[in-house]
This record gives C-alpha cells, sequence and structure tokens, in this order.
C-alpha cells in the first residue's frame, strides 16, 4: 500500500470501561499525518478517556489503535515515545522544577539510561518554549506559575519530543485569548513544518474553523460525527452532540457558536 | 437520536502536505539565535559538585575518626598498641557503618520521594522502618537471630516487614485514577508506623525476659561494631540495592514529574515502582536490622541535596548519597561525644534536627499548588 495513503493515527472500536463503567463504548477515528484535529463532545462524553487510549496510557478492552499502520500494542514504549507526545490536562507537578528542566524531560526518549541530555537537547527545548512565546519562562519554578504558563510549558514539552503525534488533553482550557491564538498557531505551523499530527479536546467551539481540520465530535463513548468544521459545526449537529440549543453563524469566513437558553 | 455519517476515512484536502515522515523529522528547527542560558543560574553543575561532595564525605570520615573519648594522634597510634586497636577494630568500622548507614537511608529517601512525588516521604515517614522494627522484632522473639548460609534471618525478616508497608502504604495512598494524595500518604505512613510499634510492644510483652531485653536494645539501635565482618555482610545486600536504585535514576526523574507524563515518556511505571519498592526496603531492611529505626535522614538530607543542586533526580540521588553518608557520620560522631563517656542514640540526634526540616517543608507544600 502506498505510504502517503496510511493515516498517522486509527483507532478502530474502541471500548473501555472504568471498573463496570464504560466510558468509551465504540469509537473510531483516523487523523493523516499533518492534520490538526478537535475532538469537541459534552463533559463526560468519553473525549479523555479516548485521549488517553490513543496514547496508550489505557489498553482497550476491545478494538485497537495503530500508528502509522502497526498496532500501538506492538511498539516499545520508549519507541512510543518517540511517535506519541500526550499533554495532559495538568501533570501534578509538585517539586519546583523549571520549566527548562520540564521540557528537556521530553527530550528523555532520545537519551540513554545514564546521560543528561546534550547541548543540541537543550536547544530543541529553548526552542520549543520559544515557539509559543514562553522562553522568558524558562528559569522559573513551574509551582510558581499561572495554569496558563504551566499549559505552555506541558505543550512546549510535547514539542520538544518531536513526535509523529500529538495529543492534547484541553491544552488551552487555562488560556488567555492571545495564547490559545499562539498555540493554535504553533500546532499548525509544526503540522505543516514537519507533517506533526495533532488531536486536541477542546470546548471553545469559536476558535476550531480557523485552527483545525477535522472536528471528531463525541457522545456517550461514540463518535457520531466527523467532518471538516463546515460539517459539524452546524446547528443540528451541535445541538445533538451537546444535548443543547446550539446555534451557529458564519461571519467572514468564520463560525460563530452559541447556546440558546 | 439521529446518528450522523461516521466514516473512518475521512481525508481532508491538506495542501503541500508530506506525509514521508522519515523525511520531516530529519530536518530539525532552526536554532535559536537569540541567547538564553540554558543553565539555572545558581545551581552547581555535577562536575563541580560531586567533587566537593566526595572531600566533604572524606573530611566528615577523618573528623569521625579522630574525635572520640579516647584521643587519638599521629604520635600515640605509631607506638600505642591501645590507640590502634581502637583506631581499626572499633572507630573505623562505626565510622564507616555510620556512613553506608546514612547513605543508603538518604538515596531510599530521595527516590520513595521522587517515585511518591512528596518531600515528606523517606522510609520513616512512610512507615517502611515501622515494618522492618516489626519484621526484626518478630524474628528476634522467635529466636531466630541467627544466620542460615549466611544471611542474618533478622535481615530477611525485616525486608518483609518493609515490603508490606511500602505496598501497603502505596495502595492507601494511591487513589484510583492515578491520583497521589500527600496528605493521605503520610497519614498512612504514620499509622502503619504506630500499628507496627504496638504489634512490637505486643510481641516484646509476650517474649521471655531475655528475648524481650534483646529486641528493647535492637529497637534503640547502634552503628556501634567490633571489626567489619558485619559492614561486609551488609555491604553485599546493600551495594546491589544502590546500584538498582542509581540505574533507574531516570525513570525515577521522569515519575517525580507525574505518573502519566512519565508513562508518556517511555517509562514502564508498574515496573519501576515494583523495583524501587524491593530494592529500597533491601536497604531499609538491612539497615534497619543493623542500626536499629534511624529517622529523618531521608528527609533532612536530600532536602540540602535539593537547595544545593536543584530538583533532578538523576543529581540528586548520588548528591543524596554523599552527603547521607557525611551526615550520619557526623551525626553518630556528635552521639559518641555530646554526653561522653556515655552516648547518645543517633536516632534521637537525627530526629531532632529532622523533625524542624520536616515541618519546615509541611508549610512549604501547602505554598506549592501541584501543576
Amino acid at each position: 500500500m502506498d505510504h502517503e495513503e496510511l493515516p498517522i493515527v486509527e483507532a478502530r472500536n474502541l471500548v473501555f470501561a472504568y471498573g463496570t463503567t464504560p466510558v468509551v463504548r465504540d469509537a473510531s477515528l483516523s487523523l493523516p499525518c499533518g492534520a490538526v484535529g478537535a475532538l469537541i463532545g459534552a463533559n463526560g462524553s468519553g473525549k479523555s478517556t479516548l485521549i488517553r487510549l490513543l496514547a496508550g496510557l489505557l489498553t482497550p478492552s476491545n478494538g485497537q489503535v495503530f500508528i502509522d499502520g502497526v498496532p500501538l500494542v506492538n511498539i516499545a514504549l520508549r519507541e512510543r515515545a518517540k511517535r506519541i507526545a500526550y499533554v495532559p490536562q495538568s501533570t501534578g507537578i509538585v517539586f519546583p522544577f523549571t520549566a527548562i528542566e520540564v521540557v528537556l524531560t521530553g527530550r528523555s526518549p532520545y537519551s540513554g539510561r545514564f546521560s543528561f541530555e546534550s547541548t543540541e537537547d537543550e536547544q530543541i527545548a529553548l526552542a520549543a518554549l520559544d515557539s509559543l512565546d514562553a522562553a522568558h519562562l524558562a528559569h522559573r519554578p513551574v509551582t510558581e506559575l499561572s495554569w496558563g504558563e504551566r499549559q505552555l510549558v506541558t505543550v512546549a514539552r510535547a514539542l520538544a519530543q518531536e513526535p509523529d503525534v500529538m495529543l492534547l488533553d484541553e491544552p488551552a482550557s487555562s488560556l488567555d485569548l492571545k495564547h490559545r491564538m499562539q498555540l493554535a498557531r504553533a500546532l499548525r505551523r509544526h503540522s505543516t513544518e514537519r507533517g506533526i499530527a495533532a488531536l486536541m479536546i477542546t470546548h471553545d467551539l469559536t476558535l476550531l474553523d480557523s485552527a483545525v481540520d477535522l472536528i471528531f465530535a463525541m457522545k456517550w463513548g461514540r463518535m457520531i460525527s466527523i467532518g471538516s468544521p463546515e460539517v459539524v459545526l452546524a446547528d443540528n449537529v451541535l445541538s445533538d452532540v451537546y444535548d443543547a440549543r446550539i446555534r451557529t453563524e458564519r461571519r467572514r469566513g468564520r463560525a460563530f457558536v452559541w447556546s440558546e437558553l | 437520536m439521529h446518528v450522523y455519517e461516521l466514516s473512518a476515512a475521512v481525508v481532508v484536502p491538506l495542501s503541500g502536505q508530506n506525509c514521508d515522515l522519515s523525511v520531516i523529522s530529519n530536518s530539525k528547527p532552526a536554532s535559536r539565535e537569540r541567547a538564553v542560558a540554558t543553565r539555572t543560574p545558581g545551581r552547581l553543575s555535577a562536575r563541580i559538585a560531586i567533587p566537593v561532595l566526595v572531600i566533604g564525605l572524606v573530611v566528615s570520615l577523618l573528623i569521625g575518626l579522630y574525635v572520640g573519648f579516647h584521643p587519638i594522634d599521629i604520635h600515640t597510634l605509631q607506638t600505642d598498641p591501645i590507640a590502634q586497636a581502637v583506631l581499626f577494630r572499633l572507630r573505623l568500622p562505626r565510622v564507616i557503618m555510620a556512613g553506608v548507614v546514612g547513605a543508603s537511608l538518604a538515596l531510599v529517601g530521595a527516590s520513595l520521594q521522587a517515585l511518591f512525588r512528596n518531600a515528606l516521604a523517606e522510609p520513616f515517614t512512610l512507615g517502611v522502618s515501622g515494618g522492618a522494627s516489626l519484621g526484626a522484632s518478630l524474628a528476634i522473639a522467635l529466636g531466630l537471630g541467627i544466620n542460615v548460609a549466611g544471611v542474618p534471618i533478622i535481615f530477611v525478616a525485616a525486608f518483609f516487614g518493609a515490603v508490606l508497608s511500602v505496598v501497603l502504604v502505596y495502595r492507601l495512598a494511591h487513589s484510583g485514577g492515578g491520583v497521589m494524595l500527600p496528605g493521605a500518604l503520610l497519614l498512612a505512613g504514620v499509622v502503619l508506623n504506630l500499628c507496627a510499634s504496638a504489634c512490637v510492644l505486643v510481641i516484646q510483652y509476650l517474649a521471655d525476659y531475655n528475648r524481650a531485653l534483646q529486641i528493647l536494645r535492637w529497637l534503640i539501635g547502634s552503628l556501634d561494631v567490633v571489626g567489619f565482618g558485619l559492614v561486609w555482610r551488609m555491604l553485599i545486600f546493600l551495594v546491589p540495592g544502590w546500584l538498582i536504585l542509581g540505574a533507574y535514576a531516570r525513570d525515577l526523574h521522569l515519575l517525580s514529574t507525574g505518573e502519566e507524563s512519565a508513562a508518556s515518556l517511555g517509562v514502564d511505571v508498574q515496573r519501576t515502582e515494583r523495583v524501587v519498592f524491593i530494592a529500597s526496603s533491601l536497604i531499609v531492611g538491612v539497615t534497619v536490622s543493623v542500626g536499629g529505626s534511624i529517622g529523618f535522614v531521608g528527609l533532612v538530607v536530600p532536602h540540602a541535596a535539593r537547595l544545593l543542586f536543584g530538583q533532578d533526580v538523576r543529581m540528586l540521588l548520588p548528591a543524596s548519597f554523599l552527603l547521607g553518608a557525611a551526615f550520619l557520620v557526623l551525626a553518630d560522631t556528635l552521639a559518641r561525644v555530646a554526653i561522653a563517656p556515655a552516648e547518645l542514640p543517633v536516632g534521637a540526634i537525627t530526629a531532632l534536627l529532622g523533625g524542624p526540616v520536616f515541618l519546615l517543608l509541611l508549610r512549604q507544600q501547602r505554598r506549592y499548588s501541584a501543576m
């Protein structure tokens, strides 16, 4: 098969339950390389769990994840870390690591068990911070940063990993408008320049149609709609996704979304 | 409910996309012109730090050898056989023993702190020493204070006590979803310690007089040894434990930035936890079997190392190891001379120093919110 036709990430019929509570019931998706995708859905619809399944942090009870056509379970952990970067909602860092130290951990899949990061690694880490306009945070302890700044640091770590796929769990939830656009632009740039595919969970629908190529909409653990922003950002689709009366309007080529009371 | 068209192969036209990732990943991001220092100012680099720590350790060993009830100087050493005996049969083994125990406890403390992501974790506060004491007391009460094939049964019993408590404390603090609750961790540790000491009391009460006294003497703990036999026997177990923890320094470093982060960076979290638990229990079991429960070394020393070298666990482990050795040698020297000719238990000294540091850290921990 021609290499270029393979999606970089593919999930087939994933099923997962925490204990006996099913969270992901039957979710499939495929993301071509270089594409930026958004995963939307109401709270508790299984988005974060799906992202964790794709990242290999959870193992599906049914179904399979493929990275570049290879089953994820067949890829060794360190090899996975070179291909998939995961940005959690919060990392749970309790020690006052400096931001650059956190970003440098993104280079660990490339360095040996007993070696520290090289000067080149440090440059890559700094460039990652810089691409998010966060180089000035490099030597500040992350425990003293604001939530938005911490999110930038975590995304920078994922960029420093130089992955093929970035999976982001609400990376913009604490970012201000300027930094949201900056993050969207950075993801877009990395996807076009280096072919990184990105999939991010978001509730910010207004940002989407300028920032992403594909939207995946989940409801009750199932994928109910997949398509370009023009297709998914429509009244009837969104109203079904969120079980609320959602209105959209296109103005100057962008979709504006709000919910009616 | 209406289900919209679900097609697995939605291909969006991506203008100019190149999917050949092998080509793309070769192109490194352009290095930035803007000069930003990558080293955080005020931190010592490993190349300077390790020699400085080694020199510090040697100095403290010399102090430990020199200071004591029986005065020793170069001149008397050359002529006086008693001075020679005191130095080589008593003082040298004891100083070495203190160094070995201190290095071990500090190394385990730094490792457990990374694993539990809690600066207050250490063998004593997590109840691991308590479990080891219980195991050892049980062995003494049952009259198992003998060697089997060169391995003291008491080591084995203390090891199992330590493993049991570290796993128990981990299970208690590790709620579903991988979230570690710092408060729950310490509470579980404290309660485990209390339960263990209650059990030891019961064992002491039930044991016959001689053995009860043996347990009591042993519980107080002492680094007093004659000759090097016991030191060698300990090292057979401790050295592998040290090496294992050292080999996992990178994984512990990544784990200290969060469990999910570590997993997504290629760390086998479960295996790392298991290996570190076993290595730590081995080390704590053996040191507690010999020196009794010496608290707070694993807390004070890594804390000092963090202040000097920052948070990188790959730096903290060797630094804590060297600092821990120097710390306990000096603490033991103080214990020997403070009320000479009598001796203070070295555990009392470390606790007097460690208690305030613990409270200080507790205050600090409230200030930081988890990222």
